[in-house]
């Protein structure tokens, strides 16, 4: 998984706080625009991982009591 | 009568007799209705227990050889439909049923099963709400457990593919029908706990009979969906029947194309979530500038730049001069001919120009002062007379005080 994966979580919640700081009118111009600067960021890095369209479809095997990952062939269809 | 004309048999032999009329009525195995009471299992496997109504008992036995194709428990209480023989027992004078099959009465025998695992269940606490885990933020890697070859697996890739194309998956191929397949879709949730490589597990099957569905029943799948630290969505079937698989799990929907839309709704959302706090900080920002545009204004108003300012005196330098020198000009001329006609004032009020016609004027000497009346001088004072072209000194003879004497 790739590291803004592993910090999505953190970063939707970072950008949040940041509109709140935003909208709480406390800040003044220059730092309002380096928490902008920063919320924009962190937004279009978000969307950017939910748009990745390159999955890995993997099976799960046991193998003498290890498990390990196989590619799995996708196109392989069956029935119930 | 006599007693020696009389057919005595033994207890053996009427207890066998009993054994033949029962042969000959109820030989081909007899279906008997009744509630169960005093269950035993015992240590042998074998179960006895009794039927009842509300008029009389019937002992049964039912041997393990066909108590282990039961689907769900005896226990006392339970109204059952029983089929077997009415078998004698001679060392005790007793008949009992030999039961073959019991099927709950109502309702089905797995549906029985189904109601009784629920109660254990329920009462160990394995459907509590409290032990609902909470779905991943957002999923990024799935695991799902179902048959390889599955039309549900085939429905969960699809879905995921179009509407949440971020998120990897893991699948680990299990049966999802007959014999062990429960076996085995408890052990693949615990194998991919513990290769811990994924945040949602889906469990799942495509539609089929009650039957078909069954493994999804099984205690051993509620425990192993129960134990599972990773979240788990139950996604069995294409129907409303729920499966226990369904009541353990955090979620549970209807179909496997629906477990996926979770995922792919959860992407959706998220997705909408950061355009609008993008938005809403862009909104925000706005706000704030055309604020501080509107303040910078008023304060412009006030807070000129020097520069502004000096330009702003310079106009009004320039506009103050043009009409300054245009007053000053017209200022000019009218003292200039306001002085000419002073001047000639003037030269006819010059007392210069008097003595040209004549006339003279005295100053006494000591002190240059104009003399006007005879008061001022006495006799020997010196005089300095002038005339339009010139003067003369003089010393006083005579002073005269006789106006009339000096009229000319």
């Amino acid at each position: 998984m790739t590291k803004e994966k592993q910090s999505f979580e953190d970063d939707v919640k970072k950008l949040q706080k940041i509109v709140e700081e935003l909208s709480a009118g406390k800040l003044n111009l220059g730092e309002s625009l380096k928490k902008y600067e920063e919320g924009i960021k962190l937004a279009e890095s978000c969307s950017r991982v939910l748009q990745e369209a390159e999955r890995k479809v993997e099976s799960l095997m046991k193998k003498d009591g290890k498990l390990s990952l196989k590619e799995f062939a996708e196109n392989a269809e069956g029935k119930d | 009568m006599p007693l020696e004309n009389k057919h005595i048999y033994t207890v053996s032999q009427v207890t066998q007799e009993i054994g033949v009329i029962f042969e000959n009525t109820f030989g081909n195995g007899v279906w008997v209705e009744g509630e169960v009471s005093n269950f035993k299992a015992a240590t042998s496997g074998h179960f006895y227990f009794s039927l009842k109504d509300s008029n009389a008992v019937l002992a049964a036995a039912m041997f393990v050889r066909a108590n282990r194709e039961l689907k769900f428990k005896l226990e006392d209480g339970i109204k059952v439909i029983c089929f077997g023989k009415i078998d004698v027992y001679g060392p005790r004078g007793q008949y009992q049923m030999i039961v073959e099959r019991v099927e709950p009465k109502g309702i089905g025998a797995r549906q029985l099963a189904f109601e009784q695992l629920k109660g254990k269940l329920l009462k160990e606490g394995l459907l509590d709400a409290s032990h609902k885990r909470e779905l991943p933020f957002m999923p990024f890697r799935v695991g799902i457990v179902t048959s390889s070859a599955g039309a549900a697996l085939r429905d969960i890739l699809g879905i995921l593919k179009k509407g949440a194309p971020c998120v990897d998956v893991v699948i680990r191929s299990a049966r999802v029908q007959g014999e062990g397949a429960a076996a085995e879709i408890a052990s693949g949730i615990e194998e991919l706990n513990q290769f811990n490589r994924v945040d949602l597990i889906i469990v799942s099957r495509g539609g089929g009979s009650t039957e078909d569905l069954w493994s999804f029943n099984e205690e051993i799948v509620a425990r192993a969906v129960y134990n599972s630290r990773i979240p788990v969505i139950s996604a069995v079937g294409h129907q409303i029947n729920t499966s226990l698989c369904d009541l353990v799990a955090d979620i549970f929907v209807e179909t496997p194309t629906a477990a996926a839309k979770i995922i792919a709704d959860k992407r959706a959302a998220l997705l909408a979530e950061l355009d609008n706090l993008r938005r809403e900080s862009g909104f925000i920002l706005l706000d704030l500038i055309s604020a501080l545009k509107n303040n910078l204004t008023g304060l412009a108003h006030a807070l000129k730049s020097p520069l502004d300012r000096l330009q702003e005196k310079a106009q009004m330098l320039d506009d103050l001069s043009s009409g300054l020198s245009q007053n000053m000009r017209h200022l000019i001329n009218l003292t200039r001919e306001r002085f000419s006609s002073l001047i000639q004032r003037l030269q006819a009020l010059s007392p210069l120009a008097v003595l040209s016609r004549g006339y003279s004027l005295s100053l006494l000497m000591t002190d240059s002062s104009v003399i006007k009346n005879v008061a001022q001088i006495k006799k020997d004072d010196k005089v300095k007379t002038i005339l339009g072209d010139g003067g003369f000194i003089s010393s006083v003879e005579e002073v005269i005080n006789d106006k009339r004497k000096t009229v000319l």
